[in-house]
């Protein structure tokens, strides 16, 4: 059977605008829960930083992770000199959780922003620190914890979007995130020195040191990323600590 | 592939589940299977399989996406021009496809980010367009449906039975479940090359091997 030209343009348009109807109806419908869905990920991500959440947070419903995050979480916007801001350039109100690192990521350094979430549950003061950068396929980010002393590694949550499986990706498992905890990202005269994922797997201890840890067998490249986005991250951040913590804590200390 | 021309003689009243639409359903499972007798739709099931979980949302989406683009494309069948049947085809299982990640997105949001590459590759999946071009286009839309059922039937077993082997040997789970600990073994020696892509074709060449094996099929 023959058609008409005129026939399958017709055809086509038809089809065209009842698909794209679907399509956009549908979005407008879901819209609301996929923005809801994605708000809570990312709590869970920043919360999952902590490695004593992170073990709560696999058996919380969406609520109780809610209510969770804005018991122990509170959070707020800085600018590369470290500066808190409360409003962008055109005056509007900043909420930390909106703020998308990766656009940012994509701005020069000197015009992003960057939040801070301080997580404070008994005591125990950490900064997590959302990280952004390049793995060896796609876009790989983190939260970073770290505690008030601008020094130690409380724990961090990674997550990327293209790496290899059982290769690269292996940087959302526990066991590479755990090898992070209790690093320290200072050196001896207080310099930032951050902490480098070293070549090849099962390095003995002596390779280590506070600086260091073990690699991923066959990731070498998504390690590199890895490392250059802690540097990179930790050093926007550290205006933020010599300007704020620092001093509040030696406000504290004359006290 | 076979083209089918089911004009068989149609009887007055056929029943809804008479002997020739059951073989629809049951034809893919078995002796017509897509992955281990047809080969198509291999790249999602290497590239799925690593845990049950993940394969079995994978397999659902498939199965929901076959059965509606087999139906919409079989009511139109009289109307979508021959020479834009192809394009037509694209559109309509690439909105279905769409719809499956939004709903993803909205109510699964972690099965969303696990699959979401691989839901999208669902429109590339040889397997539904074999069947819209094969079938949906000259038979009835409940006979389609049928048939849509049965392929993405075939296709989930398969890939299911691909994962299940590769869960509980790269990982030593059961959807998730530590199994083995379960029993007492503490210490199960997992298998990395299970949780690679090669561990998939691995365990699918046994599986085409013992099919065969069985009903002797050969290829041409």
């Amino acid at each position: 059977m023959q058609q008409s030209n005129t026939y399958i343009i017709v055809f086509s348009l038809i089809l065209t605008v009842i698909l794209g109807g679907l399509l956009s109806g549908v979005s407008q419908v879901l819209g609301p829960t996929q923005r809801k869905a994605v708000e809570l990920d990312t709590k869970k991500q920043i919360l999952g930083a902590i490695p004593a959440e992170k073990e709560m947070l696999a058996e919380m419903t969406a609520e109780e992770v809610t209510a969770r995050y804005e018991q122990v979480i509170s959070s707020s916007v800085t600018n590369i000199k470290g500066e808190v801001i409360t409003t962008d350039a055109e005056g509007k109100q900043l909420i930390a959780e909106d703020v998308n690192i990766e656009k940012n990521y994509k701005l020069p350094a000197d015009e992003r922003l960057f939040p801070v979430f301080k997580y404070s549950v008994d005591g125990n003061d950490a900064f997590i620190l959302p990280t952004f950068g390049a793995g060896l396929w796609d876009a790989i980010w983190g939260y970073v914890a770290i505690s008030a002393d601008f020094n130690t590694i409380q724990g961090i949550s990674m997550a990327h979007r293209g790496e290899t499986p059982g290769l690269g990706a292996r940087i959302t498992e526990n066991e590479i995130q755990s090898r992070y905890i209790g690093k320290e990202i200072l050196g001896d005269n207080g310099e930032l020195v951050s902490i480098t994922m070293i070549k090849g797997e099962k390095n003995p201890e002596s390779k280590l040191g506070p600086h260091k840890v073990d690699g991923m067998a066959g990731a070498t490249i998504t390690a590199v990323g890895v490392n250059n986005m802690l540097a990179a991250y930790l050093d926007y951040y550290k205006n933020y600590f010599d300007n704020n913590v620092k001093a509040a804590d030696a406000l504290s200390m004359n006290q | 592939m076979s083209t089918e021309t089911l004009e068989a003689p149609v009887k007055e009243k056929e029943g809804l589940l008479s002997k020739r639409r059951k073989k629809f359903v049951t034809d893919p499972l078995n002796d017509d299977n897509p992955i281990t007798i047809q080969v198509l739709g291999i790249c999602s099931a290497l590239a799925v399989t690593t845990q049950m979980k993940p394969t079995l949302v994978m397999a659902l989406s498939v199965i929901f996406v076959m059965i509606f683009s087999n139906l919409a494309i079989s009511l139109l069948r009289n109307a979508i021009p021959t020479r834009v049947r192809i394009i037509v085809q694209l559109a309509i299982v690439a909105t279905l496809v769409t719809l499956v990640n939004e709903v993803l997105k909205a109510y699964a949001f972690d099965m969303y980010k696990e699959l979401s590459v691989f839901i999208g590759l669902i429109i590339t999946n040889c397997i539904v367009m074999g069947r819209l071009e094969a079938f949906a286009l000259g038979n009835k839309p409940y006979d389609s449906v049928l048939d849509g059922l049965g392929s993405g039937l075939g296709y989930s077993w398969i890939i299911l039975l691909v994962a299940f082997f590769r869960e509980i040997w790269g990982s030593g789970k059961v959807f998730g479940y530590p199994v083995f600990e379960a029993i007492g073994i503490e210490n199960f020696a997992t298998n990395g090359l299970m949780v690679s892509p090669v561990g998939a074709f691995i365990v699918l060449g046994f599986i085409i091997w013992i099919q065969r094996s069985k009903t002797g099929y050969v290829e041409h």
